[in-house]
C-alpha cells in the first residue's frame, strides 16, 4: 500500500481569500476515498489542487510515482456544450490519450489499442461508433470513464458523477466504479451523497466551511460525531 | 445549358474571375473548418463581432490613409479575437455580451470616423460595400491572391496538425487541462486562426455576412452527421460547393457575390434539415 497523494496542512483559496485550510490527508493505492462537503465548502477548489491546476496557498502536496499532475484520470461534471456535441464514442475515448502524445498530430497504434481496452473494460465496445449525444446519461458517464482510464490507469478523480442519472443508472455506475476499484484503481470521489459513501468508500474526507471536519476510514466516520450528525441530517432530508 | 457553359467559359478567360474563384473557395474552406469548433464552443457570433472590429480598424486605416490596410486591420482583429476567446469563461462580462459590446462599439466608431473624415464622396456606398461585401473580390491583384493562398495553407495546415487537440479542447476543456493538455494555448491558437480567416473573408462577403460562412456549413453538417470528423468533412464540402455555386451564379445572373453565397448556404441548410427530419422519422 504505497501512498499516492499526501496533503499536509494544505490551505486553498483565491487571491486574498482562503476557501479551506489545514487539510491533511493521504490516498494510498487501491483506496476508495470519498470527499464529502456542502456546496461552497471548497470541494471544487480541492479538485483543482489535486489535479495540479491550482497551486495551494500554503502546506505541502506530495505525489507518488505515476500520479503527477496530468496523470490523474479526471471525470469532470458535464457541461452544456457536451449535450449536443457531434462526436462518436471512439473519438471521445481516444482523446484521453492526448496527454501522452505531445506535439504528435496523430494517434499511434498503441494508443488505439489502449482506447479499445478501456472501452472493453467498461463494456461499451458495442457503442464505439454511436454518437455521444444520443446515449443515455449512464452510458455517457461510462464513455467519460473510459476516456479517464486512457489518460491514467492508476487513479481516477470523479466529480459528482451520478448527478442527473436515474436511480438504476446510479447503481450501475457505482458498481462499475467499484469494479475498477477492486481491480486496483484508486478512486477519489467528490460527492455530497453520504449514503453512497457509507456503502462504497474505504476512506472519507469531510470538509466543512473553512476547515477539515474528518479524515479516516469509513467505519471510523460512521462512529464519529461529525459522521453521525451528517448521516442523520441526510437521512432526515431523504425522509421528507 | 451549352449557352451557360460558354458564358462561364468566356468569364473564366479573365484572370480576375479565376482569382475570385480561387480566393472564394479557399476562404469558404477555411471558415467552415473553424466554424464547427466555434459553433460548438457557443461562439457563433465571434465572426460577426470580429468582422465589425475589422470594419472599425479599416476605417481608421482609411482615415489615416494607410496604403496597406492589413497592417492595422490584422493586428487589431487578432488582439480582439484573443481577448474575446481567452477570457470568455471567467470575466465579469460574459462571452456573448462581450462579443456584442465590442462588435457594436467598433461598428459605431468606424462609421463615425468615416463620417468625420470622409475619404470619398459617397460614404453610404463605402459603408455598404464594407458591410455586405463588394465586387472588390472581382478586383483582386495577384499579390492579394498570393497572400490569401499562403494564409489559407497556414490555417488548413494548423487545423490538420492540431486536429485532435482542437477536438479535445472543444469537447471538454476541464478534462483536457486536467490531463496536461495546454488548453489555453490551443484556445489562443483557435482565436488567432479565426481572426486570420475573418480578415481574409471580409473581401469576399463583407463583415455582416461572415457569420454565415462560419455558421451555416457547420450547422448543416451537424444535422446529418454524428461524429466530429464526418461533421468537419461534410461542413468543408458543403462550404466549398456553396461558395462555388454562389460565385458562378452571381456571374451568370449578376447578383452580389457575398449574398448569393450565403443564400446558397441557407438553401443547403434547409435541405439538410428536411433530410434529417425524414431520417429521424423513418428510424422511429
Amino acid at each position: 500500500m504505497s501512498i499516492q497523494i499526501a496533503c499536509k496542512n494544505v490551505s486553498l483559496g483565491y487571491e486574498g481569500s482562503i476557501v479551506t485550510q489545514d487539510l491533511s490527508f493521504s490516498v494510498s493505492s487501491g483506496d476508495y476515498l470519498y470527499i464529502l462537503g456542502e456546496n461552497g465548502s471548497g470541494k471544487s477548489t480541492l479538485v483543482k489542487a489535486l489535479l495540479g491546476l491550482k497551486p495551494q496557498i500554503s502546506g505541502e502536496i506530495t505525489r507518488g510515482e505515476g500520479v503527477a499532475a496530468g496523470q490523474i484520470g479526471y471525470l469532470p461534471q458535464q457541461t452544456v456544450v457536451q449535450r449536443d456535441f457531434p462526436a462518436s464514442v471512439r473519438e471521445i475515448v481516444m482523446s484521453g490519450c492526448l496527454s501522452k502524445s505531445g506535439l504528435r498530430p496523430f494517434y499511434t497504434a498503441a494508443e488505439r489499442a489502449s482506447a479499445n481496452a478501456a472501452m472493453e473494460r467498461l463494456g461499451i465496445t458495442g457503442l464505439a461508433k454511436r454518437c455521444y449525444r444520443e446515449l443515455s446519461g449512464g452510458q455517457q458517464q461510462r464513455v467519460l470513464l473510459a476516456r479517464a482510464l486512457c489518460a491514467a490507469g492508476k487513479i481516477l478523480l470523479l466529480d459528482e458523477p451520478v448527478t442527473g442519472l436515474d436511480p438504476k443508472a446510479q447503481v450501475d455506475l457505482y458498481e462499475m466504479i467499484g469494479k475498477l476499484n477492486s481491480e486496483g484503481v484508486t478512486i477519489i470521489m467528490v460527492s455530497h451523497d453520504v449514503g453512497a459513501a457509507m456503502r462504497y468508500a474505504s476512506h472519507i474526507l469531510h470538509i466543512g466551511s473553512h476547515k477539515q471536519l474528518f479524515f479516516g476510514t469509513a467505519e471510523g466516520y460512521a462512529k464519529s460525531s461529525v459522521g453521525r450528525t451528517f448521516i442523520a441530517s441526510e437521512e432526515a432530508e431523504n425522509d421528507d | 445549358m451549352t449557352e451557360i457553359i460558354s458564358t462561364l467559359h468566356e468569364f473564366f478567360q479573365f484572370s480576375f474571375v479565376r482569382y475570385a474563384f480561387i480566393v472564394g473557395l479557399l476562404i469558404a474552406l477555411c471558415s467552415s473548418l473553424l466554424g464547427v469548433t466555434l459553433v460548438l464552443k457557443r461562439f457563433s457570433f465571434i465572426g460577426d463581432g470580429l468582422s465589425h472590429v475589422a470594419f472599425g480598424a479599416m476605417s481608421v486605416a482609411a482615415v489615416t490613409s494607410l496604403t496597406n490596410q492589413n497592417l492595422i486591420v490584422l493586428p487589431v482583429t487578432l488582439i480582439s479575437a484573443i481577448l474575446l476567446l481567452r477570457t470568455g469563461q471567467n470575466t465579469r462580462i460574459k462571452g456573448d455580451a462581450a462579443v456584442a459590446m465590442i462588435s457594436v462599439g467598433a461598428l459605431a466608431i468606424g462609421y463615425m470616423l468615416m463620417n468625420i473624415f470622409p475619404t470619398s464622396g459617397n460614404i453610404s456606398a463605402d459603408v455598404c460595400s464594407t458591410l455586405f461585401g463588394s465586387f472588390s473580390i472581382l478586383a483582386l491583384k495577384p499579390s492579394d491572391v498570393r497572400l490569401c493562398v499562403i494564409m489559407s495553407i497556414i490555417v488548413i495546415g494548423t487545423f490538420i496538425f492540431f486536429y485532435n487537440k482542437i477536438f479535445a479542447v472543444t469537447f471538454d476543456e476541464s478534462f483536457a487541462k486536467a490531463t496536461g493538455v495546454k488548453a489555453e494555448l490551443y484556445n489562443t491558437l483557435i482565436a488567432v486562426i479565426t481572426a486570420l480567416i475573418i480578415v481574409l473573408a471580409m473581401n469576399l462577403v463583407g463583415s455582416l455576412l461572415i457569420s454565415a460562412l462560419i455558421i451555416f456549413p457547420a450547422l448543416s453538417a451537424m444535422r446529418l452527421f454524428r461524429s466530429f470528423r464526418s461533421v468537419i468533412i461534410c461542413s468543408a464540402v458543403v462550404s466549398v460547393v456553396c461558395a462555388a455555386a454562389g460565385i458562378l451564379l452571381s456571374i451568370l445572373v449578376s447578383t452580389p457575390v457575398g449574398s448569393t453565397i450565403v443564400v446558397a448556404d441557407l438553401a443547403v441548410f434547409l435541405v439538410f434539415s428536411l433530410i434529417s427530419k425524414a431520417v429521424r422519422r423513418s428510424e422511429k
